[in-house]
């Protein structure tokens, strides 16, 4: 089972912002299941979909060369629940980058009703330290390539975006 | 130049909004890691609201000088020498280490700093 909550980026502004479309739809198996008769988008699954745009914000600066973990949520609300056809834009924005660790700002939302906002810290694991679990975030995000989750449109400035610059150099490093 | 009460304020927001702990459980005494749940995960987060909040820069290991303590120069059997004790204090002007001195065990440093002593860094680096 692939691990990914996100649809695309939509948005990717190296080191500062990224923007994440998830299309929630029924033929989601979870959906029917949380909870029959009354299909909503787990709010926990939402915010690993928002740990994963900032994640993948916070590791592109890093040329994808440390691993990026969600470390903890100091805050987190949510104002109403996700039904089948919505589609939710997640908005991360980063607050600060350290060596060791970051922090970035994520927002839900459905249209222009903000449905959840939270605040998410990652702890980085370095270059050189576990070779398997790096290797493993290597995999991950040459899946994300493959499934055409980098392909943004157009960027925040309203241009044609290329992709990432950190995801180039990762794949010229890993060619 | 913030009054002690405006730093403790400011202290006091920085480590509710980073641990998620109420506002009258963050007490000048309250360890950090002890009695307010810290992990070395939020030290980072911690030092970066302090940094904001008071628009200071906070080198790494000059909070929390955690070289000394992984130094073999200073570290006999688990605990603390002299030598060690008196870099430790020279390094940590702003921190209470009477309590850690009587049993320098380097396992227990994580529990010595207290919001006070946090406090008094802060003021330190506005003075």
């Amino acid at each position: 089972m692939r691990w990914i909550w996100i649809d695309r980026f939509v948005e990717f502004e190296s080191g500062k912002r990224a923007v994440a479309l998830k299309n929630v739809t029924l033929a989601e198996d979870h959906l029917h299941d949380h909870f029959p008769g009354w299909p909503v988008m787990p709010n926990s699954l939402i915010t690993e979909g928002l740990a994963q745009t900032g994640g993948l914000l916070i590791g592109e600066s890093f040329d994808f060369e440390k691993k990026v973990v969600l470390a903890r949520i100091p805050k987190a609300a949510y104002h109403f629940a996700v039904r089948p056809g919505d589609q939710l834009h997640y908005t991360t924005e980063v607050e600060y980058v350290h060596e060791d660790g970051s922090m970035v700002r994520a927002t839900s939302r459905v249209g222009d009703r903000v449905q959840a906002e939270m605040e998410i810290v990652y702890g980085h694991i370095g270059a050189g330290t576990s070779a398997p679990e790096l290797s493993e975030q290597k995999s991950f995000v040459f899946t994300m390539k493959l499934l055409g989750i980098f392909d943004v449109g157009r960027g925040a400035n309203g241009a044609r975006a290329i992709e990432p610059p950190g995801l180039i150099r990762f794949q010229e490093k890993v060619a | 130049m913030a009054s002690e009460s405006e730093v403790f304020e400011k202290v006091r927001t920085a480590l509710t909004d980073a641990l998620g702990v109420d506002d009258d459980e963050v007490v000048p005494t309250a360890t950090l890691v002890g009695d307010l749940g810290a992990e070395s995960i939020d030290f980072l987060d911690i030092v970066f609201r302090l940094e904001k909040a008071f628009n200071v820069k906070i080198p790494r290991g000059e909070l929390f000088p955690d070289d000394i303590l992984t130094n073999a120069q200073y570290v006999k059997e688990g605990k603390l020498t002299a030598e060690g004790m008196s870099e430790l204090k020279k390094r940590m002007p702003f921190a209470d280490l009477s309590r850690f001195e009587q049993n320098p065990l380097v396992k227990d440093f994580g529990n010595q700093l207290t919001v006070q002593d946090m406090c008094r860094y802060v003021a330190s680096k506005l003075s």
